[in-house]
């Protein structure tokens, strides 16, 4: 008996319309709507960026005043932070970890729909509140007593550390529903050692944000009440300390740095593969080395706090941890190149990018080791030298393997190519002014440049430096331009795809461009690493799974380490209940920056909505209870 | 940057400075080796490796093959990665205790407190006769080791002298503190290094290094009260700033102003900069600055004074009579 | 071809020659095979974290400190030690209820949540009184602010998990039922054990360190 795809379609596509669109529950829309969301506020933030350097492009220049370039500065850091980089990757893995692990579904994609309304509407309060000149001015670190209540007058810094509860609340209810999907929803057979090496990444980072994420919601709250009901957190005349803050931050801050790396990490193993034409080298080195960044990450976030007053033993420590974990990065690289020279290489813009990153990150992993040592921080710190290291990380270690993932898997998203041509000029152009605008920000930082300064006089000698890397901002964003406009044009008109247009080795390439509703027709029993390069299956064993119910939603729950069949589970259907609930969220949220009071009466309508989204419906149970199977009871 | 005040990391003008110069070229030296290692590798990758299309079937010999040569090579450059690494920490740890072990005996003990924006610096000794006040300028002794305690009045500051060594954070409710030495007679600009606000840009100072007996004349020169103005000019500027509202914020000592809240002015007239590094310390910038701080330093606590010509003239020219 | 491969052969489970047939497994499994155990795992960690830190915070605040409780009196002892006492009770009648989930006993299921839900009442109502006798004000010290928010947050998860557990409690009286439900109860079961022992090193933390110091 084969699957009847049609049947499989009806059951699991999301409903038509307006309502339907709110309702949907499909990760791949989800997923989908969140990278679109992710791009957005990343030329939001581009912009600003590009308005920084418009100012910085000449020394006394007036175009922008200190007022409105703090807000820019934190603008722009926020968003790069908050609602592009971590949720970005967040975003490609709602898409694509499921389609990877050969899952009909993601784990609770209610809760994943909330994530991805949470979300939104906390960018979007953030941009509101700009435009109505009370975006934040403290900085994406917001360092207190500067953001506290005695110095950050109005509401700039509340609206700062709400987005803050609005993204983490989303970041950490993704992670969950990320770790539980790898953990329980595998393909039967995908035993943790074939797990491809973007998956292994993204279950790294997911962990990582349960255990980072907590710490900034924290301290954020604490700032919060400082402002709101008179806490004395931060206040030293109180009790309170400023240097706590920084500690909170920072713990969550560098590990943030991380989670953005990670997934990057992860997108070039796909495509160093796919495009060296065989399985990357030293697979069991690989995961070892992201499961050992994860871990060290955790040990650095002194590193940001070496001109303070901490304790030297301590800093010595953090010296070494912070040299340490580039030899996990190290092993990666090098078994990259190893891949790389021994492979067969398919020269498309995807694994361009990938070869951009070598470049780019490289140097910026070679600056970072060199802002672990203590007294070289202690010069180039909160100078434009550290500002040039950050985007040489961002950029390199995560933006351009992003841009490279996109390319590669737009045809999956969209069932077209992206235009080749293009990509070359958009790859050439962005590596090319990203090199132009940072590079000349190590100069000018050992000259003395301090960060987050709206001017400099013609005396500092600083204009010709900053003159050159307006330019290549310039240039960056004539690159993402042309993205734009690739995305847009192959759309409507690219190269129609076939499942596997690469050539891949890994699950998401076995069904359709893009995929059914269902994911997979034919739900696939796994036996290799890369199942479509070495099914490796002896005679006799089985390739596909059946008996997977087809006119209501059902998935397959397998082992934590095995993979071998567990149960099969329901899978909730659309519901719009998730986007009220999102709604009332955002409203309390939002609320709290005016009164305190919000907490307690907004808490009702998020429990009345969160009710309802649970309440089973008795159609629903009806159904279930027809296919219900008890476990065998102890 | 106002006249030729040095600025520049790289420049060391004193043992600290040098100490880190010296780790960074070491460090940049072996940053650039591993570059040019990954580049070259890279190179001869793309040089070397075949190429293919989408269709060809991938090779996966590796599944079952293994690949020794490949593991031996990846292997040795974790390994010389680990190495090198192990000789930065380890020379980044000794510069750190030669930077920590500047004798302190007999050094000068100087308080600065940052506020926004400007440095109040408050030179301390065990004779009381001998203490005295300034701001956005510390000048010390060439060869003499100065402690600089540092305390915040408002938000956090950062301490940088880049010619002299790195930064220290000013933060209220601590007291940091920081030991320098200039072995070089200069100008060496200083900044705040820590965003703290709409005028961190301008929060500039200057370390003015001398020989000993050019500092120990300036600093005789500071300890005295200021001067009672002999014309009538300066007369009359005097009486402006004592009976408006210069006085509740700034402090001039030999005077019944006494505030804390602004630079102290008892010395004005022989700094180099006004307003914190800002403007050059001239008699029109000065008459400007009064008029409209807001025009050189937007955001600046200081109010306008819109004065008439000769009521500003006056004060300016008792100003001036601070030296 | 039908070499069964036995490593597919799971409770119910049949290896067809190529077809791998799970028609016949189970609709929902207990503890660790079910996904939202895993689920509840990862909200008990986010959680935990942020009790973690707040202790972290508590301590680095005292660390800093010339005095502590910075010129309070450490909170009176009576009522969070008889919430300590309902608390740890508590996880009797809700290790009963969890038990009688797994059965799928719904007779002892509703008898085990009706009385969890006494437990809860009567500890948030303690709990009401604990604030009144933590001997300081959360704006007056940073002391105070870590009292009352190290409170705060438990107290915002004893009254997350009693609305929980009534919801869970009027769907077990009125249904719309199913197997799976029980899966439900079980898992709330798990969160309200963390809500207890995450009280312990808390309350440790709020009435006994302040002590210390003191003594």
């Amino acid at each position: 008996m084969t699957a009847d795809a049609a049947l499989l379609e009806r059951t699991w596509a999301d409903r038509p319309g307006f309502a339907g669109w709110l309702a949907a529950v499909d990760h791949k829309s989800i997923g989908k709507r969140f990278i679109v969301t992710a791009f957005c506020f990343f030329v939001a933030g581009g912009l600003l960026a590009a308005l920084m350097r418009a100012q910085l492009a000449r020394p006394d220049n007036k175009l922008v005043g200190p007022d409105l370039y703090n807000q820019l500065f934190t603008m722009h850091g926020s968003t790069m932070m908050f609602l592009f980089a971590v949720p970005v990757m967040e975003a490609m893995a709602v898409y694509l970890v499921p389609l990877m692990v050969g899952a009909r579904a993601i784990a609770f994609p209610r809760m994943n729909a909330y994530a991805y309304w949470i979300y939104l509407f906390g960018g979007l309060m953030l941009y509101v509140a700009f435009f109505l000149k009370v975006g934040p001015d403290a900085g994406w670190f917001s360092y207190v007593p500067l953001a506290g209540p005695e110095y950050g007058v109005g509401k700039r810094s509340d609206f700062w550390a709400q987005l803050i509860t609005f993204t983490e609340v989303s970041g950490l209810l993704v992670s969950i529903v990320i770790i539980t999907t790898i953990f329980k929803l595998r393909a039967p057979g995908m035993t943790l050692d074939r797990l491809p090496l973007f998956v292994w990444a993204m279950l790294v980072t997911s962990f990582m944000v349960l255990f980072a994420m907590p710490s900034v919601m924290l301290a954020s709250t604490m700032l919060i009440m400082d402002r709101l009901v008179g806490t004395q957190f931060y206040n030293p005349a109180a009790g309170g300390d400023a240097i706590l803050w920084q500690h909170l931050f920072w713990f969550f801050g560098h590990p943030e740095v991380y989670f953005i790396f990670i997934p990057g990490l992860g997108f070039l193993s796909m495509l160093i593969s796919t495009f060296s034409r065989r399985p990357v080298f030293g697979y069991p080195a690989m995961v070892l080395s992201l499961v050992a960044t994860g871990f060290l990450s955790f040990g650095l976030w002194v590193h940001h706090m070496f001109a303070t007053n901490v304790p030297e033993l301590g800093k010595s420590f953090f010296t070494a941890m912070s040299m340490m974990i580039a030899i996990p990065s190290a092993v990666q690289i090098f078994c990259w190149l190893a891949t790389l020279l021994t492979g067969r290489l398919n020269m498309k813009t995807p694994l361009l990018f990938a070869l951009g990153f070598f470049f780019i990150l490289v140097i910026g992993g070679l600056t970072g080791v060199l802002l672990g040592s203590v007294p070289l921080d202690l010069q180039v710190h909160d100078t434009y030298f550290v500002v040039a290291h950050l985007h040489y990380v961002l950029i390199g270690g995560a933006v351009f393997p992003l841009f490279g993932a996109w390319y590669y898997w737009f045809p999956k998203f969209t069932g077209r190519l992206m235009g080749e041509r293009l990509g070359r000029w958009n790859f050439w152009l962005f590596f090319v002014g990203f090199n132009v605008a940072f590079w000349p920000m190590h100069h000018l930082g050992l000259q003395g440049m301090p960060r987050r300064v709206y001017t400099y006089s013609a005396e500092m000698g600083w204009g010709t430096l900053n003159l050159i890397s307006t330019l290549g901002a310039f240039t960056i964003a004539a690159s993402v331009l042309l993205f734009v406009i690739n995305a847009v044009t192959s759309l409507r008109r690219g190269t129609p795809a076939s499942a596997n247009p690469w050539g891949a080795g890994t699950l998401e390439w076995a069904t359709a461009s893009p995929p059914p509703s269902c994911n997979f027709v034919e739900l696939p029993v796994v036996r290799a690493r890369d199942p479509l390069w070495d099914p490796a299956a002896e005679p006799g064993s089985p390739r596909r799974v059946q008996g997977l119910a087809e006119d209501t939603r059902e998935v397959l729950v397998t082992t934590l380490m095995e993979a071998r069949p567990d149960h099969r589970m329901a899978s909730p259907a659309p519901t719009p209940w998730p986007f009220w609930s999102a709604v009332a969220t955002a409203v309390m949220f939002v609320g709290s920056i005016f009164t305190p009071w919000a907490v307690v009466w907004g808490s009702i309508p998020i429990a009345i909505a969160v009710i309802a989204w649970f309440w089973p419906t008795r159609a629903e149970t009806r159904k279930s209870l027809e296919r219900e199977k008890q476990p065998a009871l102890p | 940057m106002i006249g030729h005040a040095l600025h520049d990391a790289l420049d060391a003008a004193g043992p600290q400075a040098g100490h880190i110069v010296h780790l960074w070229w070491l460090t940049v030296a072996i940053c650039t080796a591993v570059f040019a290692a990954v580049m070259a590798a890279l190179v001869v990758a793309l040089k070397r490796a075949p190429r293919a299309q989408a269709g060809d079937p991938p090779d996966v010999s590796s599944l079952t093959r293994a690949e020794p040569t490949l593991f031996r090579a990846v292997t040795a450059a974790v390994a010389a990665s680990a190495v090198l690494l192990m000789v930065l920490l380890v020379a980044s740890i000794a510069t750190d205790r030669a930077i920590a072990s500047l004798p302190g005996e007999g050094a000068l003990h100087i308080e600065v407190t940052g506020h926004q924006w400007w440095w109040a610096v408050h030179y301390d000794d065990a004779q009381l006769d001998r203490v005295f006040d300034t701001a956005n300028e510390i000048h010390v002794p060439v060869g003499r080791p100065v402690i600089v305690s540092l305390e915040s009045a408002d938000v956090i500051h950062s301490f940088w002298v880049p010619n002299l060594h790195g930064k220290k954070d000013l933060i209220p409710g601590h007291t940091t503190s920081i030991s320098l030495r200039a072995d070089k007679p200069g100008i060496y600009r200083g900044q705040c290094a820590e965003f703290c606000g709409l005028q961190h840009a301008f929060m500039a100072f200057e370390v003015v290094a001398s020989p000993p007996a050019e500092y120990e004349a300036w600093a005789q020169a500071q300890r005295r009260p200021a001067a009672e103005p002999s014309d009538a000019q300066a007369q009359h500027g005097k009486e402006l700033f004592m009976s408006g509202t210069c006085m509740l914020c700034h402090a001039i000592d030999g005077t019944t102003a006494g505030a804390r809240m602004a630079p102290n002015l008892t010395h004005v007239a022989s700094r180099r900069t006004l307003a914190a590094g800002t403007l050059e310390n001239t008699p029109q910038n000065l008459a400007a600055w009064i008029l409209d701080p807001q025009k050189a330093k937007p955001g600046a606590q200081m109010p306008a004074h819109p004065l008439d010509g000769s009521d500003l003239g006056a004060l300016v020219a008792y100003l001036e009579t601070l030296k | 071809m039908s070499a069964a491969d036995p490593f597919f052969e799971r409770e119910g489970a049949r290896a067809l020659g190529e077809v791998l047939d799970v028609a016949q497994m189970p609709s929902y499994a207990y503890g660790d095979r079910s996904p939202m155990w895993w689920a509840t795992l990862g909200v008990i960690a986010i959680e935990g974290t942020v009790f973690a830190l707040m202790a972290f915070a508590y301590f680095y605040l005292w660390s800093q400190s010339q005095s502590w409780p910075q010129g309070a009196r450490p909170p009176k002892l009576t009522w969070g030690t008889l919430n300590t006492i309902i608390l740890l009770a508590s996880v009797l009648p809700n290790y009963w209820t969890k038990k009688a989930a797994e059965r799928q006993d719904l007779r002892q299921v509703r008898i085990g949540m009706t009385i969890c839900i006494v437990f809860a009442v009567a500890f948030i109502v303690v709990r009401g009184l604990e604030f009144g006798a933590l001997n300081c004000r959360w704006d007056t010290s940073a002391y105070g602010s870590a009292v009352w928010t190290m409170l705060g947050l438990h107290t915002t998860h004893l009254v997350t998990d009693f609305l929980d557990t009534l919801v869970l409690a009027v769907l077990m009286f009125t249904g719309p039922l199913e197997g799976r439900r029980f899966v439900d109860v079980s898992e709330n079961a798990v969160y309200w054990n963390f809500v207890v022992l995450a009280w312990l090193p808390i309350y440790a933390i709020l009435y006994w360190a302040p002590r210390l110091s003191h003594a």
